[in-house]
């Protein structure tokens, strides 16, 4: 009744390939814009439920949209260009950890050339770009194999990439500025001459990253390239016949999967964590972030948040219902409980929408153009 | 000599630990032959089979039991718990998965892996619970010719012991019974092993219960190498460049896989470890067997890929 | 599909309001847990939540809380994860009728990461023995209690006892340490205190990682077999601990030319590797296992009936006296704080000024039970440690054996590290040093 395109007429091809082609989809994303952006916040400020204490900010809001961030970078390479990487978890730290160098300043002594690289601490924003950059750098590194190896073997292969970087922020002093336990602290979050401290100015800043992120990729994803991608997706050696090249094709999704991936990773460390070593990046990261992309639905900006949200919040959820509902049983129970729980809904998810929550939403909206009378 | 001596040494160590590894890498290959499914629960499995036979074998032997019967009656419990297990994975799981995409196979393995490595927890505790079945000392060889001798570990010697009657087992398994001959067949192509009667579900559920059997042998090493507790899960991610080496598909590449992995991380660790930091057998492992995957994408004994339009 | 799916919704939005938060009871003093009794480290982790449990506990039981206020105890599983951690500890910062007392995370990476966040929402961080060692520091960490001792404590310990096996300082010249360590900021902490040690003292220090979570160590022993170090220091945790013994046992170093940090002498590190554990030296945090007068309190008003979390016969394992121990110090700390501020549940700001005015002396050890496991500590706003000593203990194949006297570590050799690894932490983070001197 209320989603019904009729009288909605699209005159030109710019009108038919708008991103939302119908009004009500326009309307409703304004408004989850004006929540985020406006109500959320007020709410925040003002300490009103679910927003009384900054638990709901903090603790869920802010990895959410993070997490967010790093599973649309996952979904470009693995839904999008379908080259399956279990390495995203190094690309977060490398992200992390190279802003972090950026940040604090980098001095290379060349002593050969009697001279030296020497780059002055900068400000958060550029350090967070770069550091972005440079995964971007190592994305595409190790996205070289991806032109010979496929599938499942690759996804092993990208295992290499984890567990190399893991080792290389560990083991090499110059990342963590020698820091005597390998341990590293975010510089201070000083945006355009303002310190961000508080729980709704660091949502903010998640907030425009995930906003601008996501508006990005969604309108790659569209053009060209994306086209390009879902094609080696698809078929890579029939999409080879028709003239897109792989090499291009694979390695700018790789790049661009690893940019945003690394954003999101410098993200986690600079707001969310404050203080990190190379084990918040570790391989149940990189199984987490595939999780989220495959449950909210391969190939789908808007399944990057519903699994995002469904992978972090699930456990939480689940943790806390029964000390809500007083029934006395022992942390220990409840986290094995946990464990079964999810492990379940993830079997049962993959088995009755393999296709993930983006599937159903779409069936949803189908379901609702009819509605109240469906034929 | 003292130098000839090390190198003998750690590679001997090294090959032998590798072949631990292929114990777990088997359970995957068997299971990815026959169904096409990247299980990646075998390390789960393990768990589950290991604390199956040391909390049954703790029970008894508090009992008053003889040691060998506790063990006896042990082996079994934790067979029947595995092929429990293998019913329900098949039953509940892969059955109503089938004919959908390696990926999504894939991550339904993870979601078994969290609900085994919590029900596994659960029911039998999440101490850490020593198993003794074999020796673990070790001998020391020429000891004539080399100061001190060359270490060999007992334990890592009835692993490969092991490893090898169980290769061999399997082999006899595959190509002389009746349901390994139709195992064999539906890893070739579900749909024409079907047409001509050979029953999906069933052939599925014995790969799945001897993938089960295999974890169960793998736990009685690993259990009293390490005891038998949550970091055993761990081995899963070891077995997996064994794996790419030695191809998802093939047995006997499981086991020189391991034994290359094994070698080649061991030697690295001590020769290669101390120029540049230490600690570099966990990616070392993977960035060989990524360069293998360079010249062979398909493992050094896969079956080649081969791709139409 | 879609109509289960709008059930579950359903059913989880019911359940999250469900969640929504229970009132508060008024005159409770909130005490969180952040426990790990599950995945790679919980048999560690364990035995140290019952002690802190148990100990809480027993305040309720036997006393009727502190001073008539009641502790209201509850535990977060964080599976040994900092981001875990980290949401467990925003959930319960706040709760309770004045929000967390302090937090306990039992994990370095934790702790790291709670570092950043506790000067904000004002809550202190009791860290006995682990941690970051310049948090000694209460100027520059004013938040951080690491209570009885840090890494560089145990180090410079280690060393004064290999010295003492040797018969002197002077012997160690030209010896050879060897340091096996979790590869993580746990396992690197000690190695500045080793090195400044191996430089003054003159014997050769080499370390060598082992990767999370540690099950695998061949190479690591076959190289110390043909290193032949004289000495090898174990900083491990979790399964790593057996695995190291084992894989000794397997190279044929002899076992008590071990010695473990505090953190890898305990009953799950031993017990597992059955007779090759034997000899086995390590630490020990002041404390060792054992049964005091305490016990004997915990037995009548929890064991007895049916209320402890655990086990009658682990009672007395070095991890479950530690978890004792840390909330002993809480529990005291809070008491100190209600002589200032009154007998009613108080703010982590208020518990924090009884940390730093904790003075546990002998008779007050005497009196609460714990005589013979620890010595004197006395906290204060420029020392947030309040202890210097350790023991040695060796495992006989059956129980845990003291074999040494109480070491002081030399303050001389780590307080400038001290210094100057805090105001590295300080001007990197743009913290103002407070003036001890003029704190009440």
């Amino acid at each position: 009744m209320l989603y019904r395109e009729a009288g909605q007429f699209k005159t030109t091809y710019a009108q038919d390939m708008a991103m939302f082609p119908i009004r009500q989809d326009r309307i409703a994303f304004i408004l989850l814009l004006a929540l985020a952006f406006l109500v959320v916040p007020l709410l925040a400020k003002l300490q009103i439920w679910p927003f009384g204490g900054e638990y709901l900010l903090r603790a869920i809001l802010i990895p959410f949209l993070i997490l967010s961030l790093a599973a649309i970078g996952v979904n470009i390479l693995v839904g999008y260009c379908g080259q399956i990487s279990l390495g995203s978890g190094a690309f977060m730290a490398v992200g992390a950890y190279s802003a972090y160098k950026f940040g604090t300043g980098i001095n290379i002594p060349l002593a050969w050339l009697g001279t030296a690289i020497v780059i002055p601490p900068l400000p958060v924003l550029p350090s967070i770009l770069l550091g972005g950059l440079m995964a971007a750098f190592a994305g595409v590194l190790f996205g070289v194999p991806s032109l010979r190896i496929k599938g499942l073997y690759l996804a092993v292969a990208t295992l290499a990439a984890q567990f190399f970087f893991d080792w290389v922020f560990l083991r090499v002093p110059w990342f963590t500025n020698y820091s005597s336990s390998g341990s590293v602290n975010a510089p201070a979050l000083n945006f355009f001459g303002l310190t961000m401290n508080s729980p709704i100015e660091r949502y903010f800043i998640c907030l425009s990253f995930v906003t601008v992120f996501a508006l990005l990729a969604k309108n790659l994803v569209r053009g060209n390239i994306g086209r390009q991608w879902m094609a080696i997706r698809d078929m890579d050696i029939a999409a080879e016949l028709m003239g897109i090249r792989p090499l291009y094709a694979k390695l700018t999704a790789f790049a661009v999967s690893s940019f945003i991936v690394g954003v999101a990773g410098a993200l986690w460390a600079f707001v969310y964590l404050g203080s990190w070593e190379p084990l918040a990046f570790s391989i149940d990261r990189s199984f987490q972030l595939l999780f989220m992309v495959i449950i909210g639905g391969l190939g789908s900006i808007l399944g990057a948040f519903l699994g995002a949200a469904f992978i972090l919040v699930l456990p939480i959820l689940l943790d806390q219902v029964p000390h809500a509902l007083g029934i006395p049983i022992s942390v220990e129970t409840v986290s094995l409980l946990v464990f079964i729980i999810t492990g379940s809904l993830i079997c049962y998810l993959l088995i009755v929408e393999p296709h993930g929550f983006a599937r159903l939403w779409s069936t949803a909206k189908e379901k609702l153009r009819l509605w109240p009378y469906p034929y | 000599m003292i130098a000839f001596g090390q190198f003998l040494e750690i590679l001997i160590g090294g090959l032998l630990s590798g072949v631990l590894y292929s114990l777990v890498a088997l359970g995957f290959v068997l299971i990815f032959k026959a169904s096409g499914v990247f299980n990646f629960a075998q390390g789960a499995m393990v768990l589950l089979a290991g604390l199956a036979l040391v909390r049954t074998l703790d029970f008894l032997v508090a009992r008053g039991l003889p040691f060998w019967a506790a063990v006896i009656l042990g082996v079994v419990f934790a067979a029947a718990v595995m092929a429990i297990a293998a019913f329900v994975i098949e039953r509940y799981v892969l059955g109503p998965l089938v004919n959908q995409d390696g990926l999504t196979l894939f991550m339904s393995t993870i979601g078994i892996t969290f609900v085994l490595e919590g029900a596994s927890q659960m029911i039998f505790g999440a101490d850490n619970y020593p198993l003794r079945l074999f020796p673990t000392d070790a001998w020391f060889l020429f000891e004539n010719q080399f100061p001190g001798g060359i270490l060999v570990s007992k334990l890592d010697v009835w692993g490969g012991l092991i490893a090898g009657v169980l290769v061999t087992a399997l082999a006899i398994f595959f190509q002389r019974t009746k349901t390994g001959r139709a195992l064999r067949a539906v890893a070739d192509d579900h749909t024409a092993a079907q047409s001509v009667g050979i029953p999906i579900s069933w052939i599925w559920f014995v790969v799945w219960l001897v993938a089960g059997l295999v974890a169960l042998v793998a736990a009685t090493v690993w259990g009293t190498k390490l005891g038998v507790q949550f970091s055993i899960t761990f081995l899963a991610l070891k077995a997996l460049p064994v794996l790419i080496i030695g191809g998802f598909t093939s047995v006997p590449g499981a086991i020189i896989g391991g034994l290359i992995i094994g070698a080649g991380e061991k030697l690295a660790e001590v020769y290669l470890g101390p120029s540049i930091g230490g600690g570099i057998e966990y990616w070392f492992g993977f960035v060989l067997a990524l360069a293998v995957l360079m010249v062979r994408p398909q493992g050094l004994f896969g079956e080649r890929i081969i791709e139409r339009i | 599909m879609l109509r289960t799916f709008f059930l579950m919704a359903t059913a989880a939005i019911g359940a999250s309001v469900a969640v929504a938060p229970a009132l508060a009871q008024q005159n409770e003093q909130y005490v969180p847990a952040l426990v790990y009794r599950t995945g790679p480290y919980a048999p560690n982790g364990i035995p140290f939540a019952n002690g802190v449990m148990d100990y809480w506990n027993l305040i309720n039981e036997r006393d009727g809380g502190i001073n008539g206020v009641k502790l209201a105890p509850e535990e977060c599983e964080t599976g040994y994860a900092t981001d875990k951690g980290v949401e467990c500890y925003e959930r319960m910062k706040s709760k309770g009728a004045t929000g967390a007392a302090y937090f306990s995370p039992l994990s370095t990476g934790i702790t790291f990461a709670l570092t950043e966040k506790v000067p904000a929402d004002k809550i202190p961080l009791l860290t006995m023995g682990y941690g970051r060692s310049e948090s000694r520091n209460g100027a520059v960490f004013p938040w951080n209690f690491i209570a009885a001792g840090s890494y560089w404590t145990a180090a410079d310990v280690a060393i004064q006892h290999i010295a003492k096996e040797l018969g002197g300082a002077d012997k160690l010249k030209g010896k050879k340490i060897s340091l096996v360590y979790h590869d993580s900021p746990y396992g690197k902490e000690p190695i500045p205190a080793l090195e400044a040690r191996a430089k003054q003292d003159g014997f050769t220090f080499k370390a060598i990682p082992v990767t999370h979570p540690g099950v695998e160590q061949k190479s690591q022993w076959l190289s110390i077999r043909q290193d032949r170090p004289d000495y090898v220091l174990l900083w491990g945790w979790g399964v790593m601990n057996p695995t190291s013994i084992s894989e000794a046992a397997a190279v044929g170093f002899p076992r008590d030319k071990i010695i473990g940090v505090w953190w890898a002498g305990a009953e799950p590190d031993v017990v597992p590797g059955g007779a090759q554990s034997a000899g086995y030296k390590a630490l020990m945090l002041q404390h060792g296992a054992g049964k005091y007068q305490v016990h004997a309190d915990i037995e009548k008003h929890l064991i007895s009936k049916g209320k402890a979390q655990v086990k009658a016969e682990e009672a007395g394992h070095v991890l479950y006296n530690r978890g004792l121990l840390n909330s002993m110090i809480g529990v005291e700390a809070i008491r100190t704080a209600q002589k200032k501020f009154g007998n009613k549940p108080l703010t982590g700001e208020q518990i924090r000024w009884g940390f730093e005015n904790l003075d546990l002396t002998a008779a007050r050890i005497k009196e609460l039970g714990f005589e013979g496991m620890i010595k004197p500590m006395k906290f204060s706003c420029e020392d947030h440690q309040g202890a210097d000593e350790a023991r040695v203990h060796q495992w006989d194949g059956k129980e845990w054996k003291i074999i040494s006297d109480y070491y002081t570590a030399d303050r001389k050799i780590l307080d400038p590290m001290v210094k100057d690894a805090s105001a590295k932490y300080g001007a990197e983070k743009k913290i103002d040093a407070r003036d001890c001197s003029k704190e009440s």
